[in-house]
Order: structure tokens, then sequence, then C-alpha cells
């Protein structure tokens, strides 16, 4: 989408600096010019919401990592002095921990609002996939912060995960088991263990960043889908990024600030484990180990299968079916606007979603109560697993076929300007 | 490019295989240096005194960086435990290091002396650490998965696999056990 560049040095230094390295020329064309569909709503403000929140963790994070010590026996003490000696630290670290809260909760919304308005079709596979893959790295990179502190939750989460590998003991003997050992550099989770998880730790966010360079540069080839899920024609259907959707975007990464700062001064603990205020104790397990609200539907997955390897094989499953996407949805439209049947389904889906978070919060044996009988609550995680796959590999293949669209509009101007587009 | 392999064709092969080969071992001391270590390695085994563990008792240590059970179980126990036949365990192998690697689940194949019971505190699921005299079966319920141990450490309800295991120990008197 991207036409001929537009960029007119206007110095004699930039005109120089343009033929040696014409770094203000690409930054001119794809921020400032880059033609950008003009009926992007709120729900399109999530990209440079994420942009913002990776941006937070990585600053908390460098200066957090100068007061803390990844050591088995000084971890959790580390983590108490910065909260109560080091300057600022305690707003430091409930920034970085609820910025991890804050970040996944705005990729949830914009892997939602991706999947409503078809944002995955063609020509935008590969942009969908990094997606997923950033996706992934953001899973890996909360989980191993989430060790760091060395508290129970902590300590029994690494226990929990790490032994996810051990179920290959089922496919061939003792290949679990090896891995496991490698992973924890000893026969349990120790001092090996957060040492290397603090080193990858610190490495990951910054991989992320990289995919999230090549992810725009993949957007910034056929340009932004939009609400409408038709391709912008001409000039008269979009709008410079500058200052249309710097300004946009600006606002409501505003309006994500001030939550933030909500959650920060007066929620700090309230997406928080109390149990990880107790330092890590390999010998008790407590009572009820639940992973951060935002893995928690994959959680509820897991536990709802009651054989280990295949527990594990959907656990997985469930976030590999995301790359999958583009090429299980046989609609020709992309927009759930223009989509009667795929728009309910896919609502389901987002209650499924928040069910699942809701059913993986409740203990391993919780029962629900309905009239005189105790329904195990395992069973209702058991249904929203088959509802997520089903989606999936079920749904969207056969309502694309069966489903008769509603008529798209013309143009995106046409259809945001009404009968007479302005020329 | 020729039919014919030249001697070019070879120096160029050669020199690509002792690149690659080269780059793969120089691979190996960054995979390995994950493995545990040397002072990990040299893990000591410990002595258990029996004496202060009342009948009907579990307690937990620590061995090898993981719980360790020991529970003197009452008679009542040892008889439930010897009524369950093999083929209704969801694992019909004892898991015993102390015995070969087929011999069935059996109450006895479970232990040496069948008042005290010596099982990793390990949930075969996935890694917890389940909690004694709760659950169905009377000996240990793993909370984080809803996995079910009988007082044999014997799995009989849930995700997890496998029984518990029982690590290598002998007795080294009536009251003193030796494990690892």
């Amino acid at each position: 989408m991207s036409g001929p560049s537009t960029y007119v040095p206007q110095t004699g230094f930039t005109r120089w600096l343009d033929q040696r390295l014409p770094l203000l020329r690409f930054s001119h064309d794809t921020i400032l010019t880059f033609p950008t569909p003009r009926n992007l709503n709120f729900w399109y403000a999530f990209g440079a919401i994420l942009t913002f929140f990776l941006g937070v963790q990585i600053v908390t994070g460098i200066v957090l990592a100068m007061h803390y010590v990844p050591n088995a026996d000084l971890a959790f003490d580390s983590v108490e002095n910065i909260m109560r000696d080091v300057n600022y630290g305690w707003l430091l670290r409930y920034m970085h921990s609820n910025g991890a809260s804050m970040f996944f909760l705005a990729v949830y919304v914009h892997m939602f609002r991706g999947l409503y308005y078809g944002s995955y079709k063609a020509p935008r596979e590969v942009l969908w996939i990094l997606g997923v893959l950033i996706y992934l790295l953001m899973v890996v990179t909360a989980f191993m912060g989430y060790v760091l502190p060395w508290g129970q939750m902590s300590f029994w989460a690494a226990t929990v995960i790490t032994n996810l590998f051990s179920s290959l003991d089922q496919v061939i003997p003792h290949l679990g088991s090896v891995i496991a050992t490698w992973l924890w550099g000893d026969f349990a989770v120790g001092d090996a263990t957060l040492n290397r998880f603090f080193s990858l730790h610190y490495l990951l966010p910054f991989v992320i960043a990289a995919v999230v360079g090549l992810h725009i540069w993949a957007l910034h080839v056929p340009g932004n889908n939009n609400p409408l899920g038709i391709d912008v024609k001409g000039p008269q259907d979009s709008l410079a990024f500058h200052p249309y959707y710097t300004a946009k975007d600006a606002f409501y990464v505003g309006i994500f600030t001030i939550i933030f700062a909500g959650l920060v001064f007066f929620a700090p603990d309230l997406v928080g484990n109390p149990d990880n205020y107790i330092p890590a104790n390999p010998l008790v397990t407590p009572p009820d180990i639940v992973p951060e609200w935002y893995l928690l539907p994959f959680y509820a997955m897991l536990r709802s299968i009651p054989q280990k390897l295949i527990g594990v094989i959907v656990l997985v499953g469930s976030l590999l079916t995301l790359a999958f996407i583009p090429w299980l949805d046989s609609s020709r439209v992309r927009s759930n606007r223009f989509r009667p049947l795929m728009k309910q389904f896919f609502w389901i889906l987002v209650a499924d979603c928040i069910l699942l978070g809701y059913l993986g919060s409740q203990g391993a044996d919780a029962l629900w109560h309905v009239g005189g009988t105790d329904v195990p609550l395992v069973w209702l995680a058991r249904l929203g697993t088959a509802y997520y796959f089903a989606f999936f590999w079920l749904i969207m293949p056969i309502v694309g076929l069966i489903e008769t669209p509603r008529p798209l509009p013309d143009s995106i101007a046409k259809s945001v300007l009404g009968a007479a587009p302005a020329e | 490019m020729t039919a014919d392999p030249t001697r070019r064709d070879f120096l160029y092969i050669a020199t690509g295989s002792v690149a690659g080969v080269g780059a793969a071992v120089a691979l190996w001391p960054f995979i390995d240096q994950m493995n545990p270590t040397s002072a990990v390695l040299a893990l000591a085994s410990i002595e258990i005194d029996l004496t202060p563990i009342q009948v009907g008792q579990a307690v937990t240590f620590k061995f090898r960086g993981h719980p360790l059970f020991v529970r003197r179980r009452t008679p009542k126990e040892i008889a439930s435990a010897a009524a369950v036949t093999v083929t209704e365990l969801p694992d019909p192998l004892a898991r015993n290091e102390n015995l070969p690697e087929d011999a069935p689940a059996t109450s006895s194949n479970r232990q040496i002396k069948p008042e005290w019971l010596v099982v990793s505190g390990v949930c075969t699921h996935l890694g917890c650490t389940p909690t004694a005299f709760e659950g169905e079966y009377g000996g240990w319920f793993c909370h984080c998965h809803g996995s079910q141990y009988d007082n044999a450490g014997r799995i009989r309800k849930g995700p997890a696999p496998q029984n518990l295991a029982v690590p290598v120990y002998s007795f080294l008197s009536d009251t003193r056990i030796k494990v690892g």
C-alpha cells in the first residue's frame, strides 16, 4: 500500500544524509504519510497501546534488574528491598507487575479485534502469524518473570509448567525427564533454574521488540485492514497516519494509562496472588495454585483433561491453533459486520474464553450447585474446551460455506461519507 | 556445473562439511551447560530416624531437593491397600526402584516393611506436593490438578499417570532408614 516516497529533504544536511542512510525518508513514509484507512475505530488503537506497554515493561524492567538478585537465597529479599528501601522501588515494581496485566489485556483485545474483522485473511496471513509468535513470546516472558520474585506461586508455577515437558516420558521413556532436568539445571526447580530464567527474561523482551518490527513491516506491505474488511481502493479511502492516527492512538494510550495508574496506585495487588508474598518452599505446595489471570483459560483447558499427555497436547494445541486461523476460515468476507451467523459464534467464543478463565481460577475439585445437585466444574471446563477447539476447527470452515453474508459497501469513502463521497 | 564432480567440488563439500560439523560441536557446550553441575550431581543420601513417627502419621523430609513422604500406616490402612487388586489400578507397575521395573503394583511391592511407606512426594502429574490424608482413597490429594493417591502412594484417580515413585532405600536398623 505504501506507494512511491513523497519525502523531500528540506536542508543541506538532510539531503546529504538521505543519499547515505535514508532513515528520515523511511520514517516519513512509514510514520507520517503512511496511508491508513479512514474508518479505523477505537479497536484499532491497541497496536499503539501494546507498543507503549512493551516500552513500559522494558524501561521498568531494566531499572528493576539494577536492584534484583537472581539467587534462590536472596531473590525474595531483594524484591522486598525494592519494595521498601529502593527509592520509588514500590512504584517501579508495581508498574512492571501491573504493566504485564495491561499488556495482556491489550493483546487479548487486539487479538479478538483481528478475529472479528478478519484481519488474518489474505493478504495478511504472515502478519497474523507474527502476531501469534509475539503472543507466545509474551507468555514465555511473563511466565519467567513471574518466577523471579521466588515466592510460593513463583516456585510452584515454575514446577508445574516445566513438568509439562515430563509428559513426553509417555512418548519416549525418560525423554521428558531429561528435558526437564536440562531446563532446571538440577533435579528440581532451584537456584540454577532461577538464574537462567532471569537471563532469558531479560533477553526475550528484545526478541519481542524485533518481532514487533517484523509485524509492523508485514502490516505496512498490504496496509491496515479496517472494520468494513474491504480493500482501500484509492486515496479517497485513506488518511495520512500523522496527524490523524497518531492523535487518535495517543488519546487511547492516554485512557489506558489512566486505567494503568488506577491499578498501580489504588489496587496494585488486585490481580496478584497473596501466596507470592510467602517465600518459596519446595516442601509445601499452596492449597490452590493458579497462574496469573491472563493464562487462566489455558490452565482450565489443561486441567479439564484427566490424562497427562493429552492434557499437555490440548494446552499446546490451543495455542498453536491460532496460527492456522488464516486457512481455517473459508469465508470470502473478512469483517463480521457482514457475517450474521459468524458474529454470533464469535461472541460465544469471547464468553467461552471468559468462562474458561473463571473456571481456571477455581479449585481443582470445585463444584457448582444447581438445584439440588452438584456439578463438578471440570465438566463445564470440558464443554468450554470443546467449544474453543470446535470454533476454530469446525465452525470457522463450515460457517464460511453455508452463511450468506450481507452485501458489502462499494468503498470505504462511500460508507463513511454517505451517498456523496468527497473526491 | 559440469556433470562430473571436479576436484573443486570435492574441496567445496569437504570445507562445508568441516564448517558444519565444527559449528555443531561448538554448539554442544552451550547446550550442556544447562544440565546439572558437578556439585549438584554429587548428591548425598540421607538417613532418617523413624522413632518419633507415630502410627498413622505421615512426615515430609527433603531429599535431593524434593519432598519425601514417610508414612507409618495403621493396620486398617495396610489391610485396605492390600485388598485392592492390581487390575483396578490406573498404573499397574510398582514404580519401586528397589524392585525390577516390571514388578506389579501390589501393596507389598510398594514397601519393604508393610508398616512403613517411603515414597517421593512429587505428584507424577506436574510435580506438586500432594496433601496427606485427603481425597477419596485416604492417601494423598494433589490440590493442583486433583490427582488422588491411596495410602500405598498409588494413583487412583485424576490426571497423574504413575504411582508415586519409591526411591532406593534400606533399613539400617528397625528404626533407621537410609534413602538414596
